[in-house]
């Protein structure tokens, strides 16, 4: 039960949620339950069937509804005099501001990125507001406090970046099975169903052979009147056979590696078969896109076995048709959705015929979905506890307690005889450069590298600035909003397509610049260092920002995060409470900001495996 | 044993889930049958879990009418008199339970009420065969009577059938979980090996002598067997006490600590009086610990994961969530 005081703090208290997904559930069910009585709560999603398994506030009825106003409605039912004010909207829009965020006394995150996590963690910087964040996937969770100048903030340490692999192990060398999952879905699947003047890679490789880059680029193109199925099986053979033959002439690739095998339609299923499988006519009943199935209409049932390369085949020639005949009017428009199930068999199927012919073994259509989806995996238990965790710090937040704030470990097997393991925060880190004043070093080609690439791959990317503002001395080269006049709008994006030495104001090397972002009431000093030459595969941005922290991707068996990753990962060092060694049951006091220290391999090894991150909305 | 397949509904639903335990489990889960008795928040907590995993049955057992105070933690019911006059709690979290999931089976079995009153002890309307249609069972807000003789219970039956009991008080819990002889196959680097837990019975675990208790044991453990003692000999409703109580619990304390050889400091005031007088729920802790028990009864039954052994002790003041695994020694059998 809680005490007096806590009581009336928790009465008195006034709270912002961020996210009413699989943790936002339980955690307004407990926070309501728990006396709190005005919450904010902000969520963008709607809805699905696939968080009906542990988001217990919404129903099969709800399916398309806003997550904020849903979760609100359920938990009024049962506690009707509270308030819970919802926001159906995205936490980065700019009414979400400093000021709105000043309002509240704590703010507690149960989000699914990490874009929006570092964003929130600005806000409550800037505003003064202590952030509770938290993070699930399957049975691990962590629940942590950042109040400005007492713990570290979110940023202080490290987060794994999404992965992404370089160009040729997905174009012409891939070793894994994901890697055969990104060919399909970002080369593949966007060349023939997604915008064309997207850049695509795809024939990168085999078009250094080819003379005539327009005759490549008609592969891919449906002739006039040209039989889907033909188009199909000239798709196959193109890619999953010519290109592979293309690829086998450069002997050097092959010296330390498996030689891939080609793979022609003709080898895999007689052409006279192919009519036989695959009747379009049985789905032409269904008149929903989201429903049709070439799994459905060639009497595969199960999605969890591992299709054959002639039932992979199948499924390539048969979603390609379905793709053709019932939803031509979206071909050109898509792009991949882990939800569309037509989508997802495409992929899956392009991605085992080309592991296939690589050796790799291949995958149910189950196991390719969570990969190309990128799917955090989720169960209601741990997102109850890990809710049930946080409210107990925002009592403490709230009661001001800071000699008991504790960041708390959800673990699945046992380290100590704890399966619930807490430890004292961290101090802030003091080269932090969101919550200290570090300068950051660029290093970067001022005479190649447009403002653009600085904006897209440095400003955005890494420093995750939304509403971002470029200053060089006094002059403004860049800036975003809606207050802007129509011949700043002209200059700046004129100023995008230029390279940094040419600007207006040059960047060269030993410029300082300032990037700022009024929204997160965020600013970097940047040094620019001018640098030649970069390492196409080490270095693929061209340019390098040290002073910036950039953790090794995390290594996280199948499921690593695929460049879209929505998923984050969470510190993995730690230093575990030692355990009590005096027999009193009172916490012995703790020094808050305790020295980070490197974890000894003994005390820590359960703590490796940590790698925390975030429930999956999705 | 798994023939069927799961269908294509369960697939979509359970989808996230599946990613974390596997269609086989899924199917386990969705052919188990789960009886829970007591429902206060903790086991409110644990039902929302259990039936959100997918089981195949839910049986619910409390006979209790609904008041003010057994809804303090409690989501399932709304909060409207006309629609709680009269019905047991049992029947209003039912409803709202089917709604959950429509895939899982909610249904009520009335009577035991001697689970809530120390004056029926007989138990007579349920015999060994009631519990045989249980995978597991969890019982709570019981006496310690009822918690060892549940227990024994469901050791007699020819099948496996786990049992749990679960408590609450202020801002801390106990679980304890009797598997009896549990074999699962654990990963090993690159091999699976069978393990085989051998698990104490309720009556077993409490009567281990405290000197030969794990070193460091919870003092949580000590502190609730006090208070279960000084409830049996009372012939209290479990969890009817106050701080007006302390007084006699400290008796009862030395009486215990004497017998046992241990030092009273080991079972401190400050500890005794939250337990005392901490009747009402707090929500964070029922969370937590309704978690810590969905997760467990999942994995029982799934055979996936290693199944803690035996108690499961939370205090919100450490924040420690901490597993004691007691036993009678061998050499001392």
């Amino acid at each position: 039960m809680a005490s007096e005081q806590q009581l009336s703090a928790i009465k008195d208290a006034k709270v912002l949620m961020v996210g009413a997904g699989g943790i936002g559930c339980e955690l307004l069910k407990t926070l309501a339950l728990s006396g709190f009585k005005d919450i904010h709560i902000i969520d963008m999603d709607t809805i699905e069937v696939s968080n009906l398994n542990r988001q217990f506030l919404f129903r099969q009825s709800h399916v398309g509804q806003s997550k904020a106003k849903v979760a609100r409605d359920a938990v009024l039912k049962f506690r009707p005099h509270i308030n819970i004010t919802s926001y159906h909207a995205n936490v980065k829009d700019p009414d979400f501001n400093v000021d709105f965020f000043k309002q509240f006394n704590v703010v507690l995150n149960g989000l699914d990125n990490l874009d929006a996590r570092r964003h929130v963690n600005r806000l409550c910087l800037a505003a003064g507001v202590p952030l509770v964040e938290s993070g699930t996937t399957g049975f691990l969770g962590q629940v942590t406090v950042h109040t400005k100048g007492r713990t570290e903030c979110y940023e202080c340490q490290p987060k794994p970046a999404p992965k992404t692999y370089p160009v040729c192990t997905i174009t012409s060398t891939p070793s894994k099975f994901v890697h055969c999952i990104v060919w399909a879905k970002d080369l593949l699947y966007a060349k023939l169903f997604g915008d064309k003047n997207q850049e695509n890679d795809l024939n990168v490789r085999s078009s250094d052979a080819s003379s005539s880059s327009e005759q490549v680029q008609d592969v891919f193109e449906r002739k006039k009147d040209e039989d889907i199925e033909k188009y199909g099986r000239r798709i196959y053979d193109h890619v999953f056979g010519y290109n592979i033959e293309l690829a086998l002439s450069n002997e050097e690739t092959w010296k330390n590696r498996n030689r891939p095998r080609p793979v022609y339609m003709k080898d895999v299923i007689p052409i006279d078969v192919i009519g036989q499988n695959g009747n379009l006519d049985e789905n032409s009943v269904t008149e929903d896109p989201s429903s049709l199935s070439a799994m459905a209409s060639l009497g595969l049932k199960n999605a969890q076995d591992r299709w054959s390369l002639k039932e992979n085949s199948k499924i390539f020639i048969e979603s390609l048709k379905l793709f053709f005949s019932k939803r031509e009017k979206e071909i050109g428009k898509l792009s991949f959705d882990k939800d569309d199930q037509l989508s997802v068999e495409f992929v899956t199927a392009a991605a085992n015929i080309r592991a296939s012919s690589f050796g790799i073994p291949l995958h149910s259509l189950f196991e390719a979905k969570g990969i190309a989806g990128n799917i955090v995996h989720a169960v209601a238990t741990t997102n109850a506890i890990i809710a049930g965790l946080i409210v107990i710090e925002a009592i403490k937040v709230l009661q001001n307690d800071i000699k008991n704030y504790r960041m708390t470990y959800c673990l699945e097997h046992p380290t100590r005889k704890m399966l619930l393991m807490p430890v004292v925060p961290f101090e802030p880190n003091k080269s932090c450069y969101i919550c200290s004043e570090t300068p950051l070093a660029l290093e970067i080609n001022t005479h190649c590298s447009k403002l653009r690439d600085f904006v897209e791959k440095i400003v955005k990317a890494k420093l995750g600035m939304n509403l971002p503002l470029i200053m060089h001395g006094s002059s403004l080269l860049y800036e975003v909003g809606d207050d802007l006049e129509e011949n700043e709008v002209a200059n700046y994006a004129a100023n995008l397509e230029k390279v940094l030495s040419e600007l207006p104001s040059p960047v060269i090397g030993g410029t300082i610049l300032t990037v700022e972002d009024l929204q997160q009431e965020l600013k970097c000093s940047i040094s620019v260092k001018h640098r030649e030459d970069f390492d196409e595969e080490k270095e693929p941005d061209g340019m390098i920002l040290s002073g910036w922290t950039q953790a090794p991707s995390l290594v996280n068996n199948n499921t690593a995060s695929i460049n879209n990753g929505a998923s984050t990962s969470g510190t993995s060092q730690a230093t575990p409470l030692q355990p009590e060694e005096d027999d009193d049951i009172q916490l012995i006091p703790t020094r808050i900001g305790k020295k980070r220290k490197l974890p000894n391999t003994s005390s820590a090894s359960s703590l490796d495996t940590l790698s925390i991150t975030t429930e999956a909305k999705d | 044993m798994d023939g069927e397949e799961l269908t294509e509904q369960e697939t979509a639903l359970y989808d996230r889930q599946i990613r974390v335990w596997g269609a086989d489990a899924q199917r386990r889960l969705s052919k188990s049958h789960i009886l829970i008795s007591g429902l206060k928040g903790t086991v409110i907590e644990f039902c929302k879990n259990i039936v959100l995993a997918g089981v195949g049955s839910v049986t619910l057992n409390d006979d209790r009418i609904v008041t003010e105070e057994l809804l303090s933690a409690n989501f399932l019911i709304p909060s409207d008199e006309n629609v709680y006059s009269g019905k047991t709690l049992a029947e209003l979290c039912c409803d709202s339970l089917k709604d959950f999931n429509p895939m899982v089976r909610v249904s009520v079995e009335k009577g035991g009420s001697c689970f809530h009153n120390l004056l029926c002890r007989e138990l007579s309307n349920f015999h060994v065969d009631f519990f045989n249609k249980f995978d597991a069972v969890v019982i709570s807000s019981c006496s310690l009577l009822t918690k060892k003789t549940v227990n024994e219970m469901c050791r007699k039956l020819l099948k496996r059938t786990a049992f749990y009991t679960v408590d609450c008080r202020d801002s801390c819990g106990e679980i304890f979980v009797d598997l009896q002889n549990y074999i699962y196959s654990k990963k090993k680097g690159d091999e699976t090996v069978e393990c085989l837990l051998e698990y104490p019975s309720f009556e077993e675990a409490v009567s281990v002598p405290w000197r030969s208790l794990p070193r460091r044991v919870s003092k949580l453990y000590l502190a609730m067997r006090v208070i279960e003692k000084f409830e049996e000999l009372e012939g209290r409703i479990p969890g009817e006490t106050s701080a007006a109580d302390l007084l006699n619990v400290q008796k009862l304390r030395k009486e215990l600590c004497d017998t046992h050889s241990v030092d009273e400091s080991q079972i401190p005031d400050a500890l005794l009086e939250r337990l005392l007088e901490g009747t009402r729920e707090f929500p964070p802790v029922c969370a937590i610990v309704g978690g810590i028990l969905g997760q467990e009864v999942i994995k029982a039954i799934s055979g996936k994961g290693d199944p803690l052994k035996n108690f499961f002790f939370f205090d919100a003041t450490d924040g420690k969530g901490i597993i004691e695994d007691i036993h009678k020694q061998k050499a001392e059998g």
